[in-house]
């Protein structure tokens, strides 16, 4: 069994890897210091567990993982996070809240050998997602860059197969996430889903036009125009108070 | 506060209860049969000029409301307008009608009648006001209560968790944790550390004033458990004239501005980092600055201040009544929060200073 330790804080990995010593099984592959050193270890390595902590300079925990195509099994390491443990307590192989004695170490590794192919990582970020503290700001692989980007430089979303697709002001996105999960995730910002497969920022709207019948036409600072549906105008109108 | 006008649907109102005036005045003089032009012109007359002095003194209650002796009031200004509108009203028909004309002689055998319609309708117009403005008022006032009441809970609540925060502590215990087995001496140096920066955290008065040297001590232990945390990452430099030891600042309002430098300058970057801390005495003020690198890829200072600083601005505006006092700047990735605590005169003993006097 591969293992990776993902944590900022060297003392935090060294109790992981103390615990880990007297586990037969477990094989320490690599420690990392953040997220982007833990996609290039998991990449490399491609462990079986990787222990991961949440809040980490750069992109947190949730957001390294969102990058990963088929992440491993995950056994989060936190501190005090209530809307991360919510979101572990529903979905995770497990997750130990900082200070965890070797006893309740064991007891999640056994969890995880006990369970192995039932991790839900996607559900874990879905619902960690909500989370105000993960939303001012969307993680997105560009080539083998990592690019932030921060949400109100976002000029909307674009339904693409199983991508979505992001239009910010340095150029377009793909992200391999679902509209709903946008549009639920974005709620807080003023980004409405005006289209199936269109969700806006409201902030940059500038004009609406009528188009056909039932449907309108967004245009936005930025130039783009946006096709609006009949519910998507409805709901348009409750979000600007028209 | 808005004007009893301002309302669309008392507009509609007012407007309809004139023209009811109107139309029942109109109706009396024919009954009497006085003709239509006579009719008409007293009816216009006496009515705009009606509305025109109830206006007043509701217009009037937007300013000066009367809260003492509020029903006299009412009683006087309605007799004292009815009086000037009982004037105005026969000096518009002599006007308009010129002498000699048999009307001016009819309006003044009904003088009685008028001036009573007038007064009743003028009270009645005033009562309402006074009622809407008092309403209002009400309103108004239970707004801003749930507003304090509001704001003073949210206080509240950040000042506990403040007090508590949780992040580090629950961080601060699972280090102890680690070094208990790898270096158990600096383990129980730690548990001191960590036992006399809460003890400060729960024991400090925030309306207190203490002097630069103590808040030093207090941020300094933060700091040393910081250290322990991120090791060698993590770097300090704090740089105090010893003149500046004494000047006093209130409790608690540097902490916060080194923990937010911790969070942007530590917490969100990878490689070693240099928080720097210096003092000046400026104009006698005390004048402090925090600097901490940042990463410009994943925080954005520019925007606004953040909410640890916002609560420091806001603290040092409910001391001092100025908004000026703490500025943010930004410079090769290096952002500097720089605080200016104006020294007060501290506060002076009545009885020693009757003792000098003599």
């Amino acid at each position: 069994m591969k293992v990776i330790i993902i944590d900022d804080e060297p003392l935090a990995r060294s109790i992981v890897k103390d615990y880990l010593l007297t586990s037969n099984e477990a094989e320490l592959v690599a420690e990392c210091n953040d997220g982007f050193e833990g996609i290039k270890a998991i990449q490399q390595y491609q462990p079986d567990l990787i222990f991961l902590d949440i809040q980490m300079p750069k992109i947190n925990g949730f957001e390294m993982l969102e990058l990963i195509e088929n992440p491993p099994a995950v056994i989060f390491t936190t501190a005090f996070d209530e809307f991360a443990i919510k979101a572990f307590e529903l979905n995770a192989v497990d997750y130990l809240l900082k200070p965890f004695s070797k006893d309740r170490f064991e007891k999640a590794i056994q969890k995880y050998q006990h369970q192995e192919n039932t991790s839900h990582v996607e559900k874990v970020i879905e619902t960690a997602a909500e989370s105000p503290a993960q939303q001012n700001r969307v993680v997105v692989k560009d080539g083998n860059k990592i690019k932030i980007i921060p949400i109100h430089q976002v000029h909307y979303l674009e339904a693409a197969d199983d991508y979505v697709k992001i239009v910010t002001n340095d150029g377009s996105f793909l992200k391999k996430r679902t509209m709903s999960f946008f549009e639920k995730s974005l709620e807080t910002f003023q980004f409405v889903r005006v289209h199936r497969s269109y969700i806006v920022n409201t902030q940059l709207i500038t004009r609406i036009d009528a188009y056909e019948k039932d449907s309108h036409l967004l245009l936005l600072t930025t130039g783009e125009k946006i096709p609006v549906s009949k519910s998507g105008y409805t709901k348009l109108k409750e979000v600007l108070g028209i | 506060m808005k004007s009893i006008l301002s309302d669309k649907r008392l507009q509609v109102f007012f407007a309809t209860w004139w023209m009811l005036c109107m139309a029942i005045q109109f109706l009396i003089l024919k009954q009497i049969n006085i003709d239509d032009k006579h009719a008409l012109l007293d009816t216009l007359a006496s009515i705009i000029l009606l509305a025109t002095g109830s206006f007043f003194i509701s217009n009037n209650m937007k300013y000066y409301l009367p809260r003492k002796e509020k029903y006299w009031y009412i009683l006087i200004i309605s007799i004292t307008v009815g009086f000037l509108w009982f004037l105005a009203q026969r000096a518009a028909m002599w006007m308009i009608l010129k002498d000699g004309d048999a009307y001016i002689n009819f309006i003044h055998t009904t003088s009685a009648i008028r001036f009573g319609a007038g007064f009743l309708l003028l009270s009645s117009m005033s009562m309402f006001s006074l009622m809407w403005y008092g309403q209002q008022e009400y309103k108004e006032m239970a707004n801003r209560k749930t507003e304090t009441e509001q704001l003073s809970k949210e206080a509240e609540l950040f000042k506990l968790r403040r007090q508590f925060q949780p992040h580090f502590l629950f961080n601060s215990l699972n280090s102890i944790s680690a070094l208990t087995s790898s270096d158990p001496e600096k383990a129980r140096h730690m548990i001191y550390q960590l036992s006399d920066f809460l003890r400060g955290t729960l024991k400090k008065d925030e309306q207190q004033w203490i002097p630069l040297e103590e808040e030093i001590q207090y941020l300094q232990l933060y700091l040393e458990i910081e250290k322990v945390r991120f090791g060698h990452r993590l770097q300090t430099e704090i740089i105090i004239p010893g003149e500046a030891m004494q000047f006093k600042l209130p409790a608690l309002i540097l902490q916060p501005v080194v923990e937010n430098a911790i969070k942007f300058g530590l917490y969100d970057t990878t490689g070693d980092v240099l928080i720097k801390l210096q003092t000046k005495v400026e104009n006698g003020n005390l004048n402090i600055s925090v600097q901490n690198p940042f990463d410009p890829e994943t925080a954005h200072p520019a925007k606004g201040t953040g909410f640890g600083l916002r609560s420091i601005q806001r603290r040092l505006f409910l001391l001092f009544a100025r908004n000026d006092l703490l500025k943010t700047t930004i410079e090769n990735n290096i952002f500097t929060t720089t605080i200016v605590v104006p020294q007060m005169l501290q506060p002076v003993d009545p009885v020693a200073t009757e003792k000098e006097r003599k």
